[in-house]
């Protein structure tokens, strides 16, 4: 099979989606001719023009809006905050409005809107350009939260997004945008709250998402060397969370360990483990462990911020000290 | 940079007496909430419209079904004059099944979007990008429809108005965007918070046509909304209407209303829509008081079956609770 990378794939998603639909629009900063920082949206803007990749000012909160009122007139707008933390500049919209607006009208109206962006640290990029906050936003009900893993994933999961009548927070990696991996020519996608075994094991089941998913399977294949048989989950889907695929795996490794960028605390690793205790409790040998980041803001340094995001170490320490 | 003062066009009779009774409506409507209010019926806070009519009314008279409005949690007056049925309303009001959202929106959410209410807002300005989106996807899909945003003096300091004007000034979208200047950002006088005489000079910073019109003059808001709306529907891009007028109520039901005095209070009730309307009307009419009489036994007739449609509409059950989340 091809392979093309996790940019690419985003930007076919998109492509096809838009080819096949004409209620579909971008709404963005920079996605226009610039063809997104990115580049998930290039060449979109000469194929379908400024009506459909619509480049905005720097005004969050407003696009956000305006895409909610499109999406509740019959439109499907994808909008694109470049940064997710920029989307804390759209908190109102986005928790206030997108959310709520549904449940509000008493189910008058459905809202079609994707917001995709992206999260992650380990390029330098400082307190205000690394978080990865899709905890605070699973949060929320309304909002389906999703974080694609690799190519295949990122593009069968943003058609599924787009396609659906719920509002999707969409939320990519910067540094898994030039990673690359096998997409199929033809058509598919992926469901987009189901999680992922994407390893088999029998001790201990290590769940993840976004780019810690890699970190998890590096890990797993260095416990491999020590004899311990770790099972991998890649997440992808924060809310809703696919309670069936773990509660399976964790009843058959009896150890569970958690990884994720976001900080630690109140992260989505807090809500599995509350989930899981209750579900499996008599099935667990020992405490259910979190990596995560450290509960600071991300530091400059790139020796310090390394300290600072989980590691593959710290994953095969973890599991080692179980 | 000097905004545009409109004056009133004169209305014909009959555009008068449809103006008349919609205001009429409105401030029965109103009423009866503050009477349903105090009986315990209704949850949260209760945002009059009381006195603010003639600019809901004036900007519905020239809308369609199919165009687009967002508007404040004063907003049962926009959706009254916008087509939404008092049975509805009330029923939403006190959060029944037979209300507009099923009794999970309430006094400050109130949507019906086979009328084009794309909803009130809990949120100053809020709505205002919404309506803004709405116009977008007017022009996008090729459609005539227009989109009206109602906001008030507060709203204009949120930074969102700033960004929604100026994308609909840079894309010329069909959408209105009214701010009913009450004096007061909820409980603080505008001019501590403003330093702008007139707050539709703030279009003009965007590229936006500045109007400010007496909000408390039906001919004259008619006029002006007429003109914008006319504007928007023809391509040719938004418009910023500053509707002067007065809430003659508090900001909500049982404000202590400190920062005002009763005087101020007095003097605006002298100014009320519908009592300039009335003068209008008793000119034109030779037997105003058998008409007005008429409509309004007609009015409150109408309002004692909504309320007891409203009252008698069950309230939402469990299974519900969980329904059109996601």
């Amino acid at each position: 099979m091809r392979t093309i990378t996790y940019s690419e794939a985003l930007n076919e998603a998109l492509h096809e989606e838009m080819q096949k639909d004409g209620n579909i629009v971008l709404l963005g900063e920079d996605i226009g001719q610039y063809g997104g920082v990115f580049k998930v949206t290039k060449n979109l803007f000469e194929e379908f023009g400024a009506k459909r990749v619509v480049d905005t000012p720097i005004s969050e909160n407003g696009f956000i809006g305006m895409g909610l009122g499109a999406a509740m007139t019959g439109l499907r707008p994808v909008t694109e905050l470049m940064w997710i933390d920029f989307a804390m500049v759209a908190m109102d919209q986005i928790v206030n409005q997108v959310a709520k607006m549904k449940y509000m009208s008493g189910g008058q109206v459905n809202v079609p809107m994707v917001i995709r962006t992206q999260e992650g640290a380990g390029r330098g990029n400082g307190a205000q350009h690394s978080q990865s906050l899709e905890s605070m936003f699973a949060q929320v009900p309304g909002l389906k939260v999703v974080s694609p893993s690799n190519p295949y994933d990122a593009k069968g999961m943003l058609k599924s997004a787009i396609r659906d009548e719920a509002p999707v927070l969409f939320i990519e990696n910067k540094l898994l945008y030039f990673t690359k991996g096998e997409v199929p020519e033809q058509e598919y996608t992926v469901t987009l709250d189901k999680a992922s075994v994407i390893r088999n094991g029998e001790d201990v089941t290590i769940i993840a998402n976004s780019r810690m998913v890699h970190f998890a399977q590096e890990a797993a294949e260095e416990l491999k060397q020590d004899g311990i048989s770790a099972e991998v989950i890649d997440l992808r889907s924060i809310s809703p969370i696919d309670m069936d695929t773990i509660l399976t795996s964790v009843k058959k490794t009896c150890r569970v360990v958690l990884v994720h960028e976001a900080h630690r605390s109140f992260g989505w690793g807090a809500e599995l483990v509350a989930r899981i205790q209750k579900e499996a409790f008599d099935y667990l040998d020992t405490p259910i462990e979190r990596v995560a980041s450290e509960d600071v803001p991300f530091p400059y340094s790139l020796k310090l911020e390394k300290e600072v995001m989980p590691q593959v170490q710290d994953i095969v320490r973890v599991v080692k000290g179980m | 940079m000097n905004v545009q003062v409109k004056r009133p066009n004169r209305l014909n009779i009959e555009s008068l007496k449809v103006g008349y009774e919609t205001m009429l409506r409105i401030r029965r409507f109103e009423e009866a909430c503050i009477e349903l209010y105090k009986q315990g019926l209704m949850g949260g806070s209760l945002h009059s419209y009381t006195g603010q009519e003639a600019i809901a009314t004036g900007f519905g008279m020239n809308l369609e079904q199919t165009d687009y409005i967002t508007m404040t949690y004063r907003g049962r007056g926009h959706a009254i004059a916008k087509g939404a049925q008092e049975k509805k309303l009330l029923a939403e009001m006190l959060g029944r099944v037979d209300g507009y959202c099923h009794g999970k929106g309430g006094p400050m959410h109130i949507t019906s979007v086979e009328n084009g209410i794309l909803g009130a807002n809990g949120i100053v300005g809020a709505g205002i990008p919404i309506a803004v989106g709405a116009a977008f996807s007017a022009q996008y899909r090729e459609t005539s429809q227009v989109a009206v945003t109602y906001f008030g003096d507060g709203a204009i300091n949120q930074g969102v108005f700033h960004e929604a004007i100026n994308m609909a000034a840079l894309w010329d979208l069909p959408v209105v965007f009214v701010c009913e200047n009450n004096l007061y950002s909820e409980m603080t006088p505008l001019h501590e918070s403003v330093k702008n005489q007139n707050l539709a000079e703030r279009g003009f910073g965007y590229g936006v046509e500045g109007i400010v019109v007496d909000g408390n003059d039906l001919e004259a808001v008619y006029h002006a909304a007429n003109e914008a709306v006319s504007k928007a529907r023809a391509g040719k891009g938004p418009t910023l209407i500053e509707a002067k007028t007065y809430r003659t109520e508090g900001h909500m039901y049982g404000d202590s209303e400190t920062y005002r005095t009763k005087e101020e209070v007095e003097a605006w009730r002298k100014k009320d829509p519908i009592l300039q309307l009335e003068a209008r009307l008793e000119q034109e009419l030779a037997d105003f008081h058998k008409y007005k009489q008429e409509l309004e036994g007609r009015i409150a007739q109408h309002l004692t079956e909504a309320i007891q449609f409203a009252k008698e509409s069950p309230e939402p059950n469990e299974q519900d609770l969980f329904e059109g989340v996601l």
